[in-house]
């Protein structure tokens, strides 16, 4: 059994409001220094089998269908260490 | 970033003048080589690529209106004398007097193919963009409508469309805190792939507040403020950007804009205030085009000349060009036009509302829209030439090849059923006639309390008492936190004077009635809205319309478009009710295949008491049940057709507009006398699927009788007609009425029980038509 993480993030030039209704919010909370904030979402998929190349593919499929919408977003597929 | 080593400099008036052979990427932008060539000749050189971007945008079919024009024209040539008309076509939005020194302004705009890209984001930025043009009109927004197109309800991909569509309007609409109280849904083959999302929002403002467009008064500032300009939905920015630096990676670009309703609600309130600080000359919203539409137009209607630095543009992505900052459709932004010496009372208002503000220029009167970039200028135009005075085609057109025939298969050769209790629960279930409630119950349609109708309701309508003032923040000194939160919850609410008067509106467009004939179809989609606003017990007033049709480049089409407009056009002068403006959609087309030609048209009506209005469908038992207006054998277009053999044949209903005006002057005086318990207008499914509908209304059944063919009489889609509920003391006064009008008084029965029984023909239980009508849409898209 495996672990497959997979982060979905706008794209960069796509507006993120809610990544800049938490950048305004920091300094109000104290927090400075902080120049941008983006959010996005992060998917931990288990699989029965090993991590190998034809589940990868698997799950970068999921994530092109239904995980990630590829319009404004991208995915990023990794095997949890 | 002017010191970034990767930065070059751009194109300068200078070096347009030195290099004037610099091949430019204008047909890449969509600009046609003759366009092209009147660009070089009003400069007299060859255009920068900020001036091209400026052009190529404001030159479009969307901006222009170039092949539109000629046939819009007959909304103004034609408009009925309406004294109610503060503002027609040409603003923002039109404005119309609805008594007591309120005024109403309202608008629908389509935003189609950003809907069918990303359907979420596409239809919530619609939402976005509409109501920023009623804020540019002085108004407060108090409502949202949105008429809908989608592809079949069993296609694959309106299963993707629909559900992002509808969720994009509530998200943004329910942030915003407007009540959307109406609309339509439509399904049809002929929109898979081309959907059509057509926004209308109404707002609300004093007669004397009214604002414009426009940029007077030399040395005045021109403001930018609302969100930072990032590199949204910029279409051909990126090849100019690219075409002259050309190691410089645009691959990222264009990006789908996405909305941030609550910055738009800050937007609202902040304008508001600054509308009642007294320290705005003129606005703008910027939509399509941004920059390049708000700074051209504003100094078109002004003095004539404005600079601009663009450098002053604050930015959210700083590796911008000044091209793409031009054409950027970034939401959430306004431009204001601001005496110098209330820039500091300006700029405290935009600092308590958390909105952005930058000076990032001046007017002047050069008659020349000057910017520059990086010190130098980059763009020297007559700003006339690019808002005005565009292309105008009188684009060929001519009758589809089909037509003739498409009119001589008629629906006589179809076979009418012989079970028309079966007919009915068909037709009641099928996508186009079942309950929205799937739909509406995700908007919110109460929010701001003055929602006195709303779906499933035939009009929505509004109770005018509304805050137009600022809902005020505590004045901001410096030392205290500027937080939305913080002042909200200190604001001091000023309600006004709550008032009986109330607003009614509907939209309503048809696209098989005017695929079979556009002329006619435009008329009925007018009729149609016209009668469900006058059924509420309002006066129709104005008109606004979204023109949605395919390729004008199609000669074919483009008969559409003008036999459409022509028809709209004079129907309007028959009601007497003027259009106020709205917007043109082409380019609706997958290859070659066209949408339907799909006119849809929004009536604005005005009831002096909102106790008086008349509710949908069958409110008691032991009511008369009235049917007015004649039933004709009317079946080209039909749900019936549609539904049962998948025909589209024949000729539209006929549009009898002196009928309608009639029928809706009758309906208005009975109201208004209190004569009518229900109503329900008669159109889709025709008799058949309004005494369904009635009866569901409030699950009080009715026994009706009919004289005719029962099937004719059933289901036809005559126009001109009503369903009414008479108390029986008030009958005797009621059909009077209508005698002197002569508008065709028909009783039919009664309502009470809970079933709807057509006497020898069928009985359904309220309950049997209740599961079938609300059973369809969750079972396609739940």
């Amino acid at each position: 059994m495996a672990r497959v993480i997979v982060d979905v993030m706008l794209k960069p030039e796509i507006l993120d409001p809610q990544g800049q209704a938490i950048a305004r919010a920091l300094p109000r909370l104290g927090f400075s220094g902080v120049s941008a904030v983006r959010q996005g979402k992060r998917f931990e998929v288990e699989i029965e089998g090993p991590a190998d190349e034809a589940a990868l593919a698997e799950v970068r499929k999921m994530a092109e269908t239904l995980l990630a919408n590829t319009v404004i977003e991208d995915y990023d597929v990794r095997v949890e260490a | 970033m002017s010191e970034g080593a990767g930065r070059h400099m751009a194109d300068s008036v200078k070096r347009a003048a030195e290099t004037p052979d610099e091949p430019m990427p204008f047909a890449e932008l969509g600009m046609k080589s003759d366009e092209y060539d009147r660009v070089k000749a009003i400069l007299g050189r060859r255009p920068t690529g900020s001036e091209l971007a400026i052009y190529s945008v404001m030159w479009s079919e969307h901006c222009s209106y170039k092949s539109s024009k000629v046939h819009l024209r007959q909304f103004a040539t034609k408009a009925p004398a309406s004294e109610a008309l503060l503002v027609g076509m040409g603003e923002n939005a039109g404005v119309v007097d609805i008594g007591d020194g309120w005024a109403a302004t309202f608008k629908i705009e389509s935003h189609n193919h950003p809907s069918y890209v990303e359907p979420h984001q596409g239809a919530a930025t619609g939402v976005g963009g509409i109501v920023r043009d009623i804020m540019s009109m002085g108004a407060r927004p108090i409502a949202v409508m949105d008429a809908l197109r989608f592809g079949a309800a069993d296609a694959v991909d309106t299963r993707r469309v629909l559900p992002g569509v509808v969720e994009g309007i509530s998200s943004y609409g329910n942030c915003l805190g407007l009540p959307n109280i109406g609309g339509e849904v439509v399904f049809d083959p002929c929109y898979l792939g081309n959907p059509l999302v057509n926004a209308l929002c109404v707002g609300l403002l004093r007669k004397d507040q009214i604002k414009l467009a426009t940029a007077p008064g030399p040395g005045n500032k021109v403001v930018l403020f609302g969100a930072s300009t990032g590199p949204d939905g910029i279409g051909g920015a990126s090849v100019l950007a690219s075409a002259t630096f050309e190691d410089e990676s645009q691959a990222k670009r264009p990006a789908v804009q996405v909305g941030d309703p609550f910055m738009e609600k800050l937007l609202i309130e902040c304008c508001l205030e600054l509308y009642a600080a007294d320290v705005v000359v003129g606005i703008q919203d910027l939509g399509a085009a941004g920059v390049s539409c708000a700074t051209t137009e504003l100094a078109a209607k002004g003095t004539g000349g404005m600079t601009v630095d663009l450098n002053l543009v604050p930015l959210r992505d700083p590796s911008l060009r000044p091209e793409e900052i031009l054409m950027s459709e970034s939401q959430e932004r306004m431009m204001a036009v601001v005496r110098p010496d209330d820039i500091p009372a300006f700029m405290a208002i935009c600092r308590r509302w958390d909105v952005p503000a930058a000076v990032i220029g001046e007017v002047t009167d050069t008659g020349r829209l000057v910017m520059t970039w990086d010190g130098e200028v980059i763009v020297d135009i007559p700003p006339g030439t690019a808002a005005d005075d565009g292309p105008v085609y009188e684009r060929p057109f001519h009758e589809p090849a089909g037509q003739a025939a498409l009119n001589a298969d008629t629906p006589d050769r179809l076979e009418r059923p012989g079970d028309l209790r079966e007919t009915l629960l068909k037709l009641l279930g099928s996508p186009n006639l079942a309950s929205k409630e799937w739909v509406t119950n995700q908007y919110d349609r109460y929010v701001r309390s003055n929602t006195v109708l709303a779906q499933p309701a035939d009009a929505g309508m509004l109770r005018i008492s509304e805050v137009i003032e600022p809902e005020r923040r505590s004045s901001a000194g410096e030392s205290e936190p500027a937080t939305p939160t913080d002042a909200e919850a200190g604001a001091t609410i000023e309600h006004a004077e709550p008032t009986t008067r109330g607003i009614a509106l509907a939209t309503d467009g048809n696209g098989r009635y005017a695929k079979l004939d556009p002329y006619a179809g435009a008329q009925l989609a007018l009729a149609e809205a016209y009668r469900n606003v006058a059924v509420t017990g309002a006066n129709p007033l104005a008109v606004t319309n979204c023109l949605n049709f395919g390729s004008p480049e199609d000669p074919e089409v483009m008969w559409q478009f003008a036999e459409a407009t022509r028809g709209l056009a004079d129907a309007c002068r028959t009601l007497g009710v003027p259009v106020t403006g709205g917007n043109v959609s082409f380019y609706n087309q997958t290859g070659s295949t066209a949408i339907h030609p799909t006119p849809v048209v929004g009536v604005l009506g005005v009831i002096d008491d909102v106790a008086a209005r008349v509710p949908t469908g069958f409110v008691a038992e032991g009511l008369r049940v009235v049917l007015l207006g004649d039933t004709r054998d009317e079946f080209g277009g039909s749900e019936w057709a549609h539904v049962a053999h998948r025909h589209l044949g024949g000729l539209p209903p006929q549009a009898d507009l002196e009928a309608e005006k009639a029928l809706a002057t009758v309906l208005v005086e009975a109201a208004r006398r209190g004569l009518l318990a229900g109503s329900h207008d008669l159109s889709d499914g025709g008799l058949a699927v309004a005494l369904a509908e009635s009866c569901l209304a409030r699950g009080v059944g009715a026994t009706v009788e009919l004289t005719g063919d029962a099937f004719t009489d059933l289901f036809s889609e005559s126009a001109s007609r009503a369903l009414v509920a008479v108390r029986p003391e008030a009958y005797a006064e009621f059909a009077s009425l209508c005698g002197r009008h002569d508008v065709p008084c028909y009783g039919l029965g009664t309502t009470g029980g809970n079933a709807l029984v057509v006497k020898d023909v069928f009985e359904v239980p309220v309950e049997e038509l209740r599961e079938t009508h609300t059973a369809a849409l969750p079972a396609l898209f739940g």
